[in-house]
């Protein structure tokens, strides 16, 4: 049974750069159901990588309103809502961002140590999780000793270790070859989506479009077009 | 994160403060406590009684010999001894002159003398013109030019010619170095007077034991009542001396811009190179923000480092000093390394850590954590 796990109502952000406003968002309109992958695509400085930035906590809008799995971020404190993110929130770069001195497992394992897990069971898990990202292996690899599509699946394995109910990820394939982003998807539908989970994907990438449940297509601070590619609950 | 060069850049940096920071110091307070080392030297008097214009150990205003019965009936005093000190000429048996420290103690105690006899006994003083050399003195300046150029200690039964009189050398003593480099020669009072020129007033110093349960403190100041010197404990002299020093030499502003100089260049190389890699790392503390790192996480994360490689950086530099001091500790530096200076160095790295963390803390507390989204 599907929930709502986003839910936006006439969002608005507007960037004030001093010299002139831009507006990034001009009231979006956007619902995300567990159990479904949206994606949002678009042309750059269409607003969807604002969009991410406001559904994930990471960014305030102006006006309007976005509620996460019912919590509305705005209104939270600051230490409310870094733990809101912490607990609930898995993010995946288009850039991978590992730490460059942590091997694969101590990054894996960094939003488990941010919830106040031990190291050791902290450690123990983000193993688990490269084990089923195909990484049991590399454990010990640092981020450069990894090629591109294994740095992804290492920053997977970090979105999803602490079991997060909303993940958000950035361009996930656009620095991947299409066989290694067919395979990351894949991936990433397989086990980050469930019944209580929503994923979110901004991307550019038409290859992945397949993966995607729905597909919000943006333009000018818009959401022009919301496509549903399988039914909605 | 992960850039060796910058690392070491941040740790060769703090060394350099901290080196800077602990061996000028350790130069510094070594070179004064030369100041006082003579009176350290003497060792086993209370009290030094002296004329009251006198400013610090080697400012000699003669007294008259009378004023040594004076004190010696001041209540409280259990003996009272003179003490010459100055500056005579010797001549060498190579016909060169060589200004000396001479010390005239008194003859029936001979106190004052050296604290450690090398050769010779310290009794040989009372045999006929018998002197005493310090042991720097008879290996340097009075040492006799050999056939290689290099100098041939001064040896017992040497002769010196001390203002046209004959001086055997019965014995070495060590002495402490003191900011004067003349050779010490110590011999009895009673000679001491035959060496020096003619002078209506020679006693320079007088040496006052306490009796036994007197407190030296109310002791010097019934003298100075009785006597109308002034009346020093051995440590108060030593004070004197080395605030004559601190206020009247250049010897302080030099060292403290020395220190000064290591501390802003510390900093600068720190904090510079400390900024730098934070800026360079920003994203990365942007995922952690992103992830729900608090600013208090990522602060505690930037104070561990700064506080791991200031404590490498500290300790690298105090070594250094150490090693420093231990290579000099048989040559003519000055140089002393009390704990006092480990942590006034430990209080001037963490200070040159925190203005490095500072500087990048700022910069990371106002960072918005939605710039990890942007390419």
């Amino acid at each position: 049974m599907s929930a709502l796990a986003v839910h936006c109502r006439d969002v608005i952000k507007t960037y004030d750069t001093g010299e002139q406003k831009v507006a990034a968002l001009r009231g979006i309109d956007l619902d995300i159901h567990t159990g479904r992958l949206m994606m949002l695509v678009g042309p750059s400085g269409c607003g969807k990588t604002t969009l991410i930035s406001v559904i994930a906590g990471i960014l305030d809008q102006d006006s309007g309103l976005c509620q996460v799995f019912g919590q509305d971020l705005l209104h939270l404190r600051q230490k409310e809502r870094l733990r809101f993110r912490a607990e609930n929130i898995g993010f995946v770069f288009q850039a991978y961002n590992l730490l460059p001195t942590l091997t694969a497992v101590e990054n894996a394992a960094i939003p488990l140590i941010i919830n106040g897990v031990k190291r050791v069971e902290a450690a123990r898990r983000a193993a688990a999780m490269l084990d089923r990202v195909g990484l049991g292996d590399r454990l010990g690899a640092l981020p450069a000793q990894l090629s591109g599509g294994q740095q992804q699946r290492v920053a997977i394995a970090r979105a999803l270790v602490h079991d997060p109910r909303l993940i958000v990820c950035d361009e996930p394939t656009s620095a991947l070859d299409h066989e290694t982003g067919h395979r990351v998807m894949e991936l990433l539908k397989a086990i980050a989506l469930d019944e209580r989970k929503a994923l979110v994907i901004v991307t550019h990438d038409a290859r992945i479009f397949e993966f995607a449940d729905g597909i919000a297509h943006m333009d000018d601070g818009h959401i022009i077009d919301l496509e549903d590619t399988h039914d909605a609950t | 994160m992960g850039d060796r060069g910058k690392y070491l850049g941040i740790v060769m940096g703090l060394t350099f403060a901290s080196l800077i920071m602990t061996q000028q110091p350790a130069i510094f307070v070594g070179l004064m406590m030369r100041s006082y080392s003579f009176i350290t030297d003497v060792g086993l008097p209370d009290i030094w009684v002296m004329d009251p214009k006198v400013q610090f150990i080697d400012d000699v205003k003669p007294l008259q010999d009378m004023k040594l019965f004076r004190v010696r009936g001041v209540e409280g005093v259990e003996w009272a001894v003179p003490l010459y000190k100055g500056l005579i000429k010797a001549r060498l048996a190579n016909g060169n002159f060589q200004t000396c420290n001479v010390i005239g103690l008194d003859d029936a105690s001979l106190i004052g003398g050296p604290p450690v006899m090398l050769e010779g006994r310290l009794e040989d003083l009372r045999r006929g013109d018998a002197v005493v050399v310090d042991r720097d003195g008879a290996v340097e300046k009075l040492g006799l030019p050999g056939p290689d150029g290099k100098p041939i200690p001064l040896k017992l039964g040497d002769t010196l010619e001390l203002n046209d009189r004959r001086a055997i050398v019965v014995g070495i003593g060590k002495t402490t170095r003191t900011f004067q480099s003349q050779p010490v020669v110590y011999t009895t009072y009673t000679r001491a007077m035959l060496y020096a020129p003619r002078e209506r007033k020679l006693l320079s110093f007088i040496l006052v034991k306490a009796r036994p349960r007197q407190d030296p403190g109310a002791l010097t100041r019934r003298i100075a009542r009785a006597t109308g010197l002034a009346a020093y404990t051995q440590q108060d002299f030593q004070k004197l001396t080395y605030d004559y020093f601190m206020k009247n030499t250049g010897i302080p502003i030099n060292f403290g811009i020395s220190v000064t100089l290591g501390f802003i260049v510390g900093a600068a190389i720190a904090g510079q190179t400390f900024y730098s890699f934070t800026m360079e790392n920003l994203r990365q503390f942007g995922v952690l923000k992103a992830m729900g790192a608090g600013n208090g996480t990522l602060l505690r994360m930037i104070l561990l480092q700064a506080a791991l490689v200031g404590a490498i950086g500290y300790g690298l530099g105090v070594g250094l000093t150490s090693l420093f001091g231990w290579a000099m500790r048989n040559t003519i530096l000055a140089f002393k390394f009390p704990w006092q200076l480990l942590v006034y160095s430990g209080l001037g790295v963490t200070l040159i850590c925190m203005f490095a963390a500072l500087i990048s803390i700022r910069k990371v507390i106002a960072l918005e954590p939605a710039v990890v989204f942007k390419g």
